[in-house]
């Protein structure tokens, strides 16, 4: 159930950044989902239900996977955990509570259409702390 | 206006049952998303809040095809980025009050309810606690939270499976928080989805009952992982049920190295002064030390 929540979160906060860039359709949502996060599956299945009817209806979920990666001080390196929920470094057997990476749940880019270039035009003026790349 | 979100708390009438709708646009959102949720002060001065109805969507018809040009835009958000923001107010206003906020969390039935009120009873009438109690559906773990003396908001989800930070903000606006206090907020009984959610917390407690088997951590490692301090609650019943609590512990730390571990029994009242002292050394830690329970806990 909670899958549902966190798509919701998601198009929430793609549909507001597409609306202030004044975009009329959202064509690609880029995620970036560590292992540890544990709803790529879920996320698939839920995004279009709520992307529905909304300025991201028929976007591409684009997921980039983040392998877990953990910290271990007594080898005084960053290994891959042999199984996702068992913190124990794999060469040594000692506990490796910290996780560099594989808690992502980012949004990291969104793909926006414009069908006027007047709105276009809008986006370069309120250009302020994101990042425009034109891509299409 | 409610300082949470903006909703109008204007509209809700004290009356000791009924509870007023209202909804609000969604904080921002392009879409026309309401949130309705009910607000029910009651008369006796308690809080309850309904969510049931709170995902619904009314949406504008899309625009027509023929797209002149895209752009990506590069954003480098978390997914809950809105959850979270929530959390962090709750946070800053429960340090501001110097309360330490703890989430308890569990399957259904593990003896949270239970456990808080021999915690309240443990900690004296004078107590400075305070509840938020989380459940799909009844005011009931409310009531008997209310019985003790102690002020509780209940939140009903309906069909949401966990506790948000935003509930928790509304919430917090039905309660006098005081100085050097404690306040529980006991999560929905589901051991997987409130995993995700920081409420503004201090700690996660995730509460164990040994009924329902030492494998728990790994099945349900989400929880665990997130979780500071693991209960094994109604330990009284070891003789009855077979039950490796070593075992227990070290699935549990396999999941999270560092999680602590107490054992405690509601009922026999075994493990209870563990139970106050850990809760004294987590008021220490987050900076608000509480009279009471250190009180308490130095004495027992």
């Amino acid at each position: 159930m909670h899958e549902l929540s966190i798509a919701q979160s998601l198009v929430e906060l793609v549909s507001d950044h597409a609306a202030r860039e004044g975009a009329d359709r959202v064509r690609t949502v880029h995620v970036r989902l560590g292992e540890l996060s544990g709803f790529r599956r879920a996320l698939y299945f839920c995004f279009d239900r709520v992307a529905n009817g909304t300025i991201c209806e028929h976007a591409r979920l684009a997921i980039e996977d983040v392998p877990l990666t953990v910290r271990c001080d007594h080898c005084d390196e960053v290994k891959r955990p042999g199984a996702r929920y068992n913190f124990r470094c794999p060469t040594c057997g000692m506990p490796t509570p910290k996780v560099v990476t594989g808690r992502e749940m980012q949004v990291t880019a969104i793909e926006l259409d414009f069908d006027a270039p007047r709105a276009s035009q809008a986006v370069k003026r309120r250009n302020g702390s994101a990042t425009l790349a034109k891509v299409g | 206006m409610c300082s949470v979100c903006g909703c109008g708390e204007g509209e809700v009438r004290i009356d000791g049952t009924a509870a007023d709708d209202h909804h609000h646009n969604g904080h921002g959102s392009a879409q026309h998303h309401h949130h309705n949720h009910h607000h029910a002060h009651h008369a006796d001065g308690t809080l309850d809040l309904d969510f049931r109805n709170e995902i619904t969507h009314e949406h504008d018809p899309g625009s027509e095809d023929g797209g002149s040009g895209s752009r990506l835009l590069r954003i480098e958000q978390d997914i809950l980025a809105k959850n979270d923001g929530f959390a962090a107010g709750n946070r800053e206003r429960l340090n501001a009050a110097g309360v330490l906020a703890l989430n308890l969390v569990s399957s259904p039935g593990a003896g949270k309810t239970t456990l808080l009120t021999a915690t309240i009873a443990a900690l004296g009438g004078g107590a400075r606690v305070a509840v938020i109690e989380g459940d799909q559906e009844t005011a009931n773990d409310a009531e008997r939270i209310r019985e003790t003396g102690v002020p509780a908001v209940q939140i009903n989800t309906g069909r949401g499976c966990h506790l948000d930070a935003h509930m928790i903000a509304h919430a917090l606006d039905g309660l006098t928080l005081a100085e050097g206090g404690v306040l529980f907020i006991e999560n929905v009984g589901n051991l997987v989805c409130p995993a995700a959610f920081d409420l503004g917390e201090h700690h996660k407690v995730a509460i164990l009952s040994i009924t329902e088997g030492e494998d728990k951590p790994l099945k349900y490692p989400d929880m665990f992982a997130a979780s500071d301090l693991m209960i094994l609650n109604k330990i009284d019943l070891l003789p009855y049920v077979d039950f490796d609590a070593e075992s227990c512990v070290d699935y549990a730390r396999r999941v999270n190295p560092d999680i602590q571990i107490l054992r405690l029994s509601s009922r026999s009242g075994e493990g209870m002064a563990a139970w106050l002292a850990w809760l004294r050394d987590a008021q220490r830690r987050s900076g608000a030390g509480s009279p009471d329970v250190a009180r308490v806990a130095n004495h027992a």
